[in-house]
This record gives structure tokens, sequence and C-alpha cells, in this order.
């Protein structure tokens, strides 16, 4: 296991080109603006679904129909239409982000007990205090939920993105493939594993903290 | 017989659930444990099929120790019955009744068709058989898992609140076929309920638990009703025990008088009851025979606009009137006894 | 896009074979390995919370990574399928092992009880009793992993070994839309039928499903 690359430590300067952290960096900020993006579109439809009971077969659905795309088939196909650069892929990775973060959402609201929205409205909660004060914290441990599953699906495909043209840690994978420097595929794989599993135990503990300890049993991954 | 010998039952916790309880189901009879929650009443059922075991002490069927036998092979001869029934939800209500003849290596074609016998014994329609547990209401489950439990024939039964998980008009008729079935099939069996009620209509034999395990009294329900052992045991049994009490007695000996005395008494040609002729026409009429209980009898004369019950003979031909006096004469002749 | 389907006929045939038992292949060794792990999860009940554990932290690893790391772990060559099958089964063995612990520790605690008081011996019990009514539950886990395993399948591609994933590379490289289409619709509909036949098999095996109130 050829380890070369990763412990040289001019691959670890913070204002180098390409170098690691650079990399961290700026693999995170991608993962970061898809996940915002796509929750910021998907959440309020998925919460509005699932207050309302229309269209609940496309939230229903959504979840299983983002798990069918092949990543790097719409990663490369958003490319080949729309060119190279950050926008297509960015296209791509909210595409992914979209049906996890919508239909947790939807089945957040949905697994809320009645009588407890009835009962905030029986002590004179008007619809907005019901919705922010009752319904979404009860909606949380689902909601977060799916927002990890969303995050882990990002920080994977933005790995995979570097194949076509996307600055992240994919980068040390795909360069080290293309020039059989295999200790730099090695670095860039085990970075990249440690960043998804520390990002994934950072998000449980935020889970955990802001989900009521009344409902901790319920928060499952 | 079901022995218990000074059993004990003490969780690591702390908690005592039974307390040297010493205690004999006779062979054959229906012995109701009843008493508040936690009180041991489960904990002792539960050591019977060994679901449970003793901290110390023994229990005993037919003078065997069952920590002697096979767990398995024990489970296989006594039914178990529970509230909510415990169905398999995956396998229909045939194949639920099935199952312990199967475990015991009956063909399934065989232990199939027996099944569908015992779902006719326990009231279900043939039609039942193919549906599963999920579309049976729960007093129709109830009714399954008590088939399920008789399905091997077992000797011994043990049933743990089976009826409380119905509403009360469900339960009133699962009691009567519940007796029913005793009539016919005479099993060992032990109860467990919190409802003094309900072991005092179905129990040959009572036996009373305090919380933390101990036994309080044992006797039938009309020792329990009219020499109750403590103020615990006459505070379970409600405040109107006397009253249900008369339930055991018989309106045999009770002396009537001759209708003439009742000249607002109206009778057909065969001399039947047909009802009381008030000021606001004829009010009809209930009528009691000297087989009824006294309880029966005293109910009558409370709800007569008149205060008077009517006896009839095999025939339903009136035979005699009892006024509300003559009852109480009566009771406190008894007493006297 | 239908010129290029029949121009390319062959490529895409062999593309979509290689495809099918790269994603299936993981998904049944996969779940034949997680049944006795879940149920361990279930038989120690101190094993649950290290299993789910370990199995999170599994799934958390980026298929790309995994794949690469594999050939230092099995000595295998980068570019071997092997690669794509044992880290697909590492995916699948990650989740459905948590599943099969979830869906047997579903299973109502009464009807557990009631077996054992009819005089079920344990392995019996297991059998008979608490994996079939957990089944509905594995099977919605195994529908989600061979889902996502048919996805991932193709970021083999990247490689040297990817079923459909081919003609995204080649797509790619040659700037030509076709075969990316192509590629990502047969990959979607190949999911989608995947899906299809598990909710049929679960239809099937588990008839008194459709009796019970909402299901998985």
């Amino acid at each position: 296991m050829n380890l070369s690359y990763l412990f040289d430590p001019a691959h670890w300067s913070l204002t180098a080109d390409g170098s690691i952290p650079q990399l961290i960096l700026s693999h995170l900020y991608y993962s970061a603006l898809a996940l915002l993006i796509g929750t910021v579109i998907a959440l309020p439809i998925g919460l509005w679904i699932g207050h309302t009971g229309r269209g609940s077969f496309i939230a229903i659905n959504a979840g299983n129909a983002g798990r069918s795309l092949p990543t790097l088939g719409l990663l490369m196909l958003m490319v080949t239409l729309l060119g190279l650069g950050l926008l297509p892929v960015l296209i791509a990775l909210t595409m992914l982000v979209i049906p996890p973060v919508l239909t947790s959402a939807y089945a957040g609201v949905r697994a809320i007990d009645q009588r407890v929205v009835d009962a905030a409205k029986g002590v004179g909660m008007r619809p907005r205090q019901v919705l922010t004060k009752v319904e979404l914290p009860l909606a949380l441990p689902v909601m977060m939920s799916g927002f990890r599953s969303a995050a882990l699906q990002v920080v994977a495909t933005a790995t995979v993105a570097a194949a076509v043209g996307l600055n992240g840690l994919g980068r040390l994978l795909i360069d080290g493939l293309a020039v059989n420097d295999y200790s730099r595929v090695l670095a860039g794989a085990i970075v990249v594993a440690v960043l998804a599993v520390v990002l994934d135990l950072v998000l449980a503990f935020a889970q955990r903290r802001i989900v009521s300890p009344g409902l901790r049993e319920r928060s499952s991954r | 017989m079901i022995t218990f010998d000074d059993v004990v039952k003490v969780y690591p916790g702390g908690g005592t659930a039974v307390d040297h309880l010493s205690l004999e189901l006779p062979t054959g009879r229906t012995t109701v444990l009843v008493g508040p929650s936690g009180c041991g009443k489960t904990t002792s059922l539960r050591m019977i099929n060994r679901m449970i075991s003793p901290t110390s002490g023994r229990v005993l069927i037919d003078g065997e120790d069952v920590a002697g036998r096979d767990e398995a092979l024990l489970r296989r001869g006594i039914g178990y019955v529970i509230q909510h029934a415990g169905l398999f939800p995956h396998r229909t209500v045939l194949d639920n009744v099935a199952t312990v003849p199967m475990l015991l290596g009956r063909t399934r074609r065989q232990a199939r068709t027996d099944a569908l016998g015992l779902l006719e014994r326990v009231g279900l329609a043939p039609e039942f058989a193919d549906r599963y547990p999920a579309q049976l209401s729960g007093g129709q489950q109830q009714r399954v898992g008590v088939a399920r439990a008789l399905a091997a024939d077992p000797p011994i039964m043990l049933m743990d609140e089976p009826f409380s998980a119905v509403d009360p008009i469900v339960r009133a008729g699962l009691h009567r076929e519940f007796l029913r079935l005793q009539g016919d099939l005479g099993k060992t069996i032990a109860m467990v309920t919190h409802d003094i009620d309900e072991a005092i209509k179905l129990g040959d034999v009572v036996a009373i638990f305090r919380q933390g395990g101990v036994l309080a009294q044992v006797g039938t329900p009309r020792e329990l009703l009219e020499s109750p052992a403590d103020e615990f045991v006459a505070e379970f049994v409600g405040r109107d025990r006397g009253l249900r009490s008369l339930s055991f007695d018989t309106a045999a000996d009770l002396p009537v008088r001759p209708l003439a005395e009742a000249p607002d008494l109206v009778l057909d040609e065969a001399s039947r009851p047909i009802g009381w002729r008030t000021g606001d026409g004829i009010h009809k009429i209930a009528t009691f025979t000297s087989d009824d209980s006294l309880r029966l009898v005293t109910d009558l004369a409370i709800t007569s606009p008149t205060g008077i019950a009517v006896r009839v003979d095999e025939g339903g031909k009136a035979d005699g009137i009892v006024s509300h006096h003559d009852l109480v004469d009566h009771l406190a002749g008894r007493k006297k006894k | 896009m239908t010129t290029y389907l029949s121009n390319n006929w062959e490529t895409v045939l062999t593309a979509l074979r290689q495809h099918i038992w790269l994603a299936l292949l993981p998904v049944v060794v996969g779940f034949v390995v997680a049944l006795p792990v879940g149920y361990l999860g279930v038989r120690f009940p101190w094993l649950y919370h290290p299993l789910v554990n370990t199995c999170g932290v599994l799934y958390s690893i980026p298929s790309l990574a995994l794949f690469v790391f594999l050939p230092v772990v099995l000595g295998t060559k980068i570019l071997s399928p092997l690669n794509i099958v044992v880290a697909l089964t590492i995916y699948t063995v990650a989740l459905l092992a948590r599943t099969v612990a979830d869906g047997l520790r579903s299973v109502d605690p009464l009807v557990v009880q009631s077996a054992t008081a009819m005089g079920y011996r344990r392995t019996r019990r297991l059998v008979d009793v608490e994996l079939p009514v957990a089944l509905p539950v594995i099977l919605a886990g195994l529908r989600v992993a061979t889902v996502a395993n048919i996805s991932l399948v193709s970021v083999g591609a990247l490689i040297g070994v990817g079923g459909l994933g081919q003609l995204f590379t080649r797509g790619f490289q040659l700037f030509y839309v076709e075969p990316i289409l192509v590629g990502v619709i047969l990959s979607v509909l190949l999911a989608g039928a995947a899906d299809l036949v598990i909710v049929l098999i679960q239809r099937l095996v588990t008839p008194w499903t459709r009796f019970q109130g909402g299901a998985a």
C-alpha cells in the first residue's frame, strides 16, 4: 500500500493549488452548494405535499426514482448537453439531492400524529405557529434522516464528478488513475472516505442535538 | 392438578413478584387468579409453563416438577391464551389453529381438518378458515386464540386476561361460550384477570392476590363473597358483595303466596302471565322459576310496578307470587340459620 | 437515438448483460450474508448498536473510493470486476444487515411469546415465525439495495468496468449524447424492472400484508 502521496507534506500545504486541504475545501463547498439549493427547492415542496396530501404519489416515489438514477450517467449527460463547467455539474448534483429531501420531508409530515396538530389548533395557535412550533419539530427526525442520505450521496457523487472536470477530492482519484500514480489514487480514496465518515458522524450528532429529547427514540438512520 | 409449593419469585432489581405461594389448582376445574396490578398473578401463571422460573420453590403438574421437563415439550401439552390473542399474522386462521398439532408431528392435512372442527366449536363459521388475523375483529381473533390453544387437546389451559381486550357486550358473549366449552371439555384451567366479577362468574376456585405477590384468600366464589378473610379481600370483592352472593342461592326454598293475592295480575287462557294491569294499560312482565337465583327474583321485585315477582312452572303457568316484603323476610331468615 | 441503438446493438447488449450480473450478484451474496449477521444483532442485543454503527460507516464510504481501495486489500488488479462485486456486496450487507435486524426487532413481541409458549424452539421459531413476519421490512430493504447497486455499477466505468457505465464514458469522450441517453434510460428501466420484480415477489410471498393497514 503505497501511501507516499498521502504523507508527503507538500500535498498538505494550505496555499498550494491542488493540495489536499484545498481539494477538501472545494469538495465541501460544491457539496454544500448542491445541498443548499436542493434542500431549498425540495423541502417546501415535500412539506406542502405532506401537509395537503395532494401529489403524494410524487413524494412517495421520488425517493425510489432518485435512487435509480445512475450518478455518473447523469453527470456526463449534463456536461455533454451543457458543456464543461460548474453549472452542469451543480445541476446534476442538485438533482440528486432533491428526491431524498423531498420524500423525507413528506414522510416526516405524514408521520405526525394528527391529534397533536389538533390539540395545537385547539389551544389557539395560528397556522404558521402550528407549522413552526409543532409540525416542523415533530417532522425533524425523519427529515434529518433524508438530509443525511442526501449529504452522503452528494459527497460521493462530487467525488465521481472529477471525471467531468469538477475540482474536488475526486481529482486525486481520476488524475491518479490517468497517470497510473496509485499512491495518489489511494490518498484520494482514503481522504474522501474519512471525510464522508466524519461528515456522517457530525450530521448524526447534529441530528441528536436538534431533535428534541422527547422524540429521540424515533430518530433512526 | 397443578401445585405451587412455596414458590418465590424475586427479581434482581429487588422486587418480589411472588411471595411464598402455596396453592393447589384442582384438576378439571377453573381456577382464577385475580388481584390488582403488581400482585404476581401473571408471574405465577407463567411459571406453570416455565416461561418464568421460580427463584425458589417448585411448581408441580400432577406431582411432577415442571423444571424437570423439556421446556418445549412441556409447553406443547399446555394451551396458552393471552390478551390480544397473539395470533401469527402471516398464517391463515386455519394454519394458526393447526400450529401445535403440526409441532407434535401430525400431518398438515390432518391438523387442518381437525382445526376446522375446532373453529366450529368456538363459534366461528368455516369461511373464516382462510382469512388472515388482520381481517378479523378482536372478538373473532380471541376465539381463534382459544381454538389454537385447544388444538392439541391439552389437559391444561393457561389464560392470561383472555377477555380484557374486547368490549363488554362481546365479552359477555365470550364468557357464556367459555362456560359452555368448559362444561363440555372439563379441562384444568388457570386464568388470570384483574376483574373480580369475571373471576366470580367464571371460576370454580378463586385466588385473590395482594400486591407484592401474597395470596390473600382462596376459595369458591361464594365463600369469598360471604366470608372475606380480611379488609383487603372485602374491599376488592366489592361493596355490593352481599347482593352478589344472592346469585348463588336459588329460589327453590323461597315460599310463595297464592295468585289470588295479586288481583292486578293478568293471565291468558293457559294461566300464563301477560302483565300487570296499571293505570295506563297492561305493563309487561318478566318471571322466574324455582331454579333461578335469588338475585334475579330480587331484581324482578324491584323492577315490577307492583313490587311483586311472579313465579312460573316448567310449562310457563303462573303458580305463585312473591312480594318484596316476603323477600326481605326470607333473606333475614337465611341469616339466622 | 434509435440510429445509435441499431448500429451498436451488440455493444449495448453486452454492456447491459455485464451490468445485470455486476449488480445482482452482490445483491444475492449480500442478502445471504446479511441474514445471519442481522440475526446476530438481535440474538445478542449488545451487538446491535456496534453493528448498526459499523454498517453506517461502511455505507458512507463513497463508491469510487471503495472501488479503488479494494485492490489493496484483495490483491486484485484495479481493473478487475471483482472489485466492483466485492464493494457492492459490502454496501448490500451494510444496508441489509441493519434492515434484517430492525425487521426482526419489529415483530410483535406478543407473537414471539405466543410461539414460545406453544412449544416452539428457538431456531424453528425464527424460521417459521419471526423471519416470515419480518419479511416485508426485509424485502423493502432489498428493493433499496438492488436499485442502489444498479446505479452504482456504472461508476465502475471509471476504473474500466462498468456495464452500462461504458456507454457513459464512451459518449462523454466523443462528446456524443446518444450513448449516454441510452445508458441512462436503460439503467433506470433496469432499476425499475428489478424493483417491480421484488414488489411482485413480496406480494406473492407475503399475502397477509394486503390486509394490514399501512405497510413498508
